[in-house]
């Protein structure tokens, strides 16, 4: 393919596949070449947005002041509660702190925050340059909880240590010894869930929350969405976690295994028939015919509910094609059988730290001629749309600019999305829009009188 | 969200809550992208670059392009030579750009990169170029990284091949709006004078849909318009804090003389621009100059009386702030806190004697933060906040209404294609505050106050 000698260099050839008779394992999981433009973000985001759903903990930024300045209140977690998290703690280090080290700087502001807001729980993120000075957090941090009787958690996500992935990885660290029993063990509750993986974006956790309590089975706490100290000191009171963004919190749920014997099932609550089947899963583990029962009648109902509505925009879409360009390989996967139920073909799938199994699963699912992608840069991005001829991309902040570019549509399924998207009802909100962005009028301007490219 | 926050001011010294000012890095980022086929290049983890990307991604809503060097643990230790070198290989390889501008990071500044000397033993393609400029994040501000990597741009690139200087200006726009740096060139077009406005992100980050992605959209400074800024007559630095380095370089390097000035937002200083242009050049006003003057004082005679001595609460970054509340000043209102983020005895300085002059006692502060700000106006309440996105927090807690002026804006569009300077755009800032304060008006009134006509 001549654009791709042109435009892709040898290296990234392994990270790329096209769907085809011959099986190729992709490269992924490994680290992005110097001199790319990656979509990926470091340890600290990682850990960042894992844990900045705790909504009455103060997270403390231990650096200068840009890695506090780009995380402010970005994530769209929505609380219950405490707003606490929403505002922008930071030591804020200068040049004479990164001299003469900055414990003493963090000590302070330690004390400043708990001296304003009286938290129970603290979370405090090293950056990259607490990594090269060498700052002791934990002893800080320690001495800090002895002396206000607090809970304070170093967060290892110095930027550098490794990408994204490490740093949900420090998040679970940092979450496990929140987690921590006294002496005793609980007595574990039956019918009693911990849900994880959903940060509760525009209140998806909610939805998901309130469906478990129709059937009979109570959500302790949600991993980390509109999360608590309180509700997380409970945690090991489930009998049961079930685990839905597998990137961020599949280590978390087979270290709480080990640890507290609490079993874990994956979950998706993305698109109708994930919804369902992961519903259904649930409930068949508890193994009680009424409960079994009272989940097929919830299915049935909504199911019928928005069924029909998303059978309407399914007309008006099929045939389209879409691309994915999501964080993790779960998203990935759930987003390519969503579509199906739209009618819409995926053309183009890529994450930027999915799992080796995950793209097995991926190849799996897609058809023939379908692009396979990992730690993908915009230039590729925007070659293989033009090649499959997408009409829509689903990605995240970056993507977003680059899709209108091309006179192609967006869906944001990160951040930035504002409806729900989960469970039944976010699968509607999802065809909702998909249509209003793939058949807005506004398409029809981008490509003026005799610029038509087929659409 | 900020119900809690709490009257009484402590005096902090743990670092800051709710920061008014972000880091070198995505300064110079914005920076270079005002050069024509440059690609920026972050020398640091992933994550600084991917921050930047994202966060001027939503001030602009267009693509931001640059690389980065990934650094590892193993790069932390050894140092990031390998990396670099890799990186400006694969980025002319991949990319292709004319020019590619490395900025630091507090990383590699901390780990000691000495990026000359690393460019300097790279493998550069011919007639490709490499520039850079340290712009450790524990320094400064998002302010401070854009004026080093203009000043990178001088040192690199500028040169003096003529004996005579020639009859054209140097512009240096500061840390504004594509909008903003293309009014500035329309008004040193209108009054027939060849300019150089340097960097030039007008045509980068608000360039047109065409249903085609270009990498390198058609703004931007060109090279040999960086290389002709040594042969200027003049270099007007618009805002101290983010221009004066680059036109001092200028001085140095090239004996251009340099005119500082605010930046020009608001009556008085759009006419110090004129005029230092008019003094410089030799040129009369053009009449449509002075038509849109004349439009912009007839708007201010027709609506003053909605301003008088409506007290203001300003906060940004220091150029556009000090010039902001000049103009504010001139609209007959009253300042009562004016803060910036980023740290400077300069702009204290600069806002005091204004206020000083207008008779008006203010809080006024530099290396201040968001938190900081709200406790003064909690103690001392005001009738319009005016700054960036973040101050919607604080005019949702205090009900306040709110106009949005600076960088960066994450929850409104548009506002990067239009100017906030020249005359044109201090008649924006009216509209912007007077509608402001209307709506309120509006909202509020008795059923018997409501009134048609305003």
């Amino acid at each position: 393919m001549a654009v791709m000698e042109r435009k892709f260099i040898e290296e990234r050839m392994e990270s790329i596949n096209i769907k085809g008779k011959k099986k190729k394992h992709l490269k992924c999981e490994s680290e992005s070449l110097a001199g790319c433009v990656s979509q990926r973000a470091c340890v600290y985001c990682g850990a960042r947005v894992v844990l900045n759903p705790i909504t009455d903990a103060v997270h403390l930024v231990h650096g200068p002041i840009g890695c506090a300045s780009y995380t402010w209140d970005i994530r769209g977690s929505l609380s219950s509660g405490s707003e606490l998290y929403r505002n922008s703690f930071s030591t804020d280090l200068k040049e004479n702190d990164v001299i003469f080290g900055g414990e003493k700087k963090l000590s302070r502001a330690i004390d400043e925050l708990v001296l304003k807001y009286h938290p129970q729980l603290i979370f405090v993120y090293s950056t990259c340059i607490v990594g090269v000075i060498g700052d002791d957090i934990e002893a800080v941090c320690k001495a800090a909880a002895r002396k206000h009787n607090i809970e304070i958690y170093p967060v290892q996500s110095s930027g550098f240590i490794g990408n994204k992935a490490a740093g949900y990885k420090a998040a679970c660290e940092a979450v496990l010894k929140l987690i921590k029993p006294g002496v005793h063990l609980p007595e574990k509750k039956n019918k009693c869930i911990n849900y994880l993986g959903d940060f509760n974006l525009a209140g998806e956790a909610w939805i998901i929350t309130h469906y478990f309590k129709q059937i009979g089975i109570d959500v302790n706490v949600t991993f980390t969405g509109d999360a608590s100290f309180t509700k997380l000191k409970k945690a090991i009171e489930a009998s049961l976690n079930i685990v839905q963004c597998a990137g961020s919190m599949f280590y978390l749920a087979q270290e709480i295994e080990k640890k507290y014997n609490i079993p874990y099932l994956n979950v998706s609550f993305l698109g109708l028939e994930d919804t369902a089947q992961s519903l259904r899963k649930v409930a068949a583990y508890f193994n009680d015919p009424d409960l079994m029962e009272r989940t097929e009648n919830l299915i049935k109902n909504e199911i019928e509910k928005y069924g029909p509505q998303i059978a309407g925009y399914r007309e008006k879409l099929t045939g389209k094609k879409a691309a994915v360009y999501v964080g993790g390989g779960f998203k990935a996967i759930s987003l390519i059988k969503q579509f199906r139920e739209l009618g819409i073909d995926v053309v183009m799938v890529g994450t930027q730290t999915g799992r080796k199994e995950e793209y097995a699963e991926i190849e799996d699912l897609v058809d023939d001629g379908t692009v396979v992608l990992d730690d993908a840069n915009p230039a590729e991005l925007e070659e293989f749309m033009l090649l499959k001829g997408a009409h829509l991309l689903v990605g995240g902040v970056k993507e977003r600019p680059l899709a209108y570019k091309l006179g192609v549509a967006f869906i944001d399924h990160n951040h930035d999305r504002k409806h729900p998207l989960s469970g039944f009802v976010g699968a509607l909100n999802f065809a909702k829009e998909v249509y209003s962005t793939v058949c807005s009028p506004v398409w029809q301007y981008v490509h003026g009188e005799g610029l038509l490219h087929e659409k | 969200m900020l119900d809690s926050t709490s009257k009484q001011i402590v005096k902090r010294s743990g670092g800051v809550i709710n920061p008014a000012k972000t880091c070198q890095p995505i300064g110079a980022m914005y920076a270079a992208l005002g050069i024509h086929k440059c690609l920026p290049h972050s020398h640091g983890s992933q994550g600084c670059c991917s921050y930047h990307r994202m966060h001027l991604t939503r001030h602009f809503r267009d693509p931001i392009m640059a690389s980065t060097s990934s650094f590892t643990e193993g790069a932390s230790v050894f140092g990031g030579v390998a990396n670099l070198k890799t990186a400006i290989k694969n980025v002319f390889t991949i990319y292709d750009p004319d020019i590619m501008a490395i900025h630091t990071t507090c990383l590699s500044e901390t780990i000691g990169d000495d990026i000359p000397s690393i460019i300097k033993s790279a493998e550069i393609p011919e007639g490709k170029l490499v520039i850079h400029a340290n712009t450790p994040s524990y320094v400064g501000s998002h302010v401070t990284g854009f004026s080093n990597m203009v000043k990178g741009m001088i040192t690199y690139l500028a040169e003096v091949d003529v004996e005579e200087k020639k009859q054209q200006v140097n512009v240096i726009p500061g840390f504004v709006n594509p909008g903003d740096m293309r009014e500035i060139k329309r008004i040193v077009k209108i009054m027939g004078i060849d300019s150089i406005v340097l960097p030039d992100t007008s045509g980068v980050l608000d360039a047109p849909m065409t249903g085609e992605y270009t990498m390198y959209p058609r703004g931007g400074t060109k090279i040999e318009e960086i290389k002709d800024s040594g042969n200027s007559l003049v270099t007007l630095a618009l805002g101290s804090f983010a221009s004066s380095d680059a036109a001092k370089e200028l001085k140095r390097k090239c004996n251009v003389p340099e005119v500082s000035l605010k930046t020009p937002i608001g009556v008085k200083a759009t006419d110090e621009l004129i005029m230092s242009l008019i003094k410089k050049f030799n040129k009369e006003v053009p009449y449509e100059l002075e038509e849109e003057r004349g439009q912009l004082v007839d708007i201010m005679t027709d609506t003053h009386f909605h301003f008088h001595g409506k007290t203001v609460a300003i906060f940004g970054d220091p150029d556009i702030v000090i010039a902001l509340t000049e103009y504010i000043l001139s609209l007959g209102m009253i300042p009562v806190h004016v803060l910036t983020g980023t740290p400077g005895g300069a702009f204290e300085k600069e806002i005091k004697a204004m206020l000083l002059e207008a008779g008006i006692r203010a809080n006024v502060k530099a290396a201040g933060d968001l938190m900081e700000l709200h406790q003064l106006i909690k103690n001392k309440p005001v009738d319009l906040l005016i700054g960036n996105t973040y101050g919607k927090y604080i005019a949702r807690a205090e009900d306040l209404p709110f106009v949005r002026i600076g960088f960066p804006i994450l929850d409104r569009s548009v506002h990067s294609y239009l100017p906030v300077v020249g005359y044109k755009g201090a008649m924006r800032i009216i509209e912007m505050i007077s509608n402001a304060l209307l709506e309120r008006a509006d909202r509020d009134a008795a059923d018997e106050d409501f009134e048609l006509v305003m």
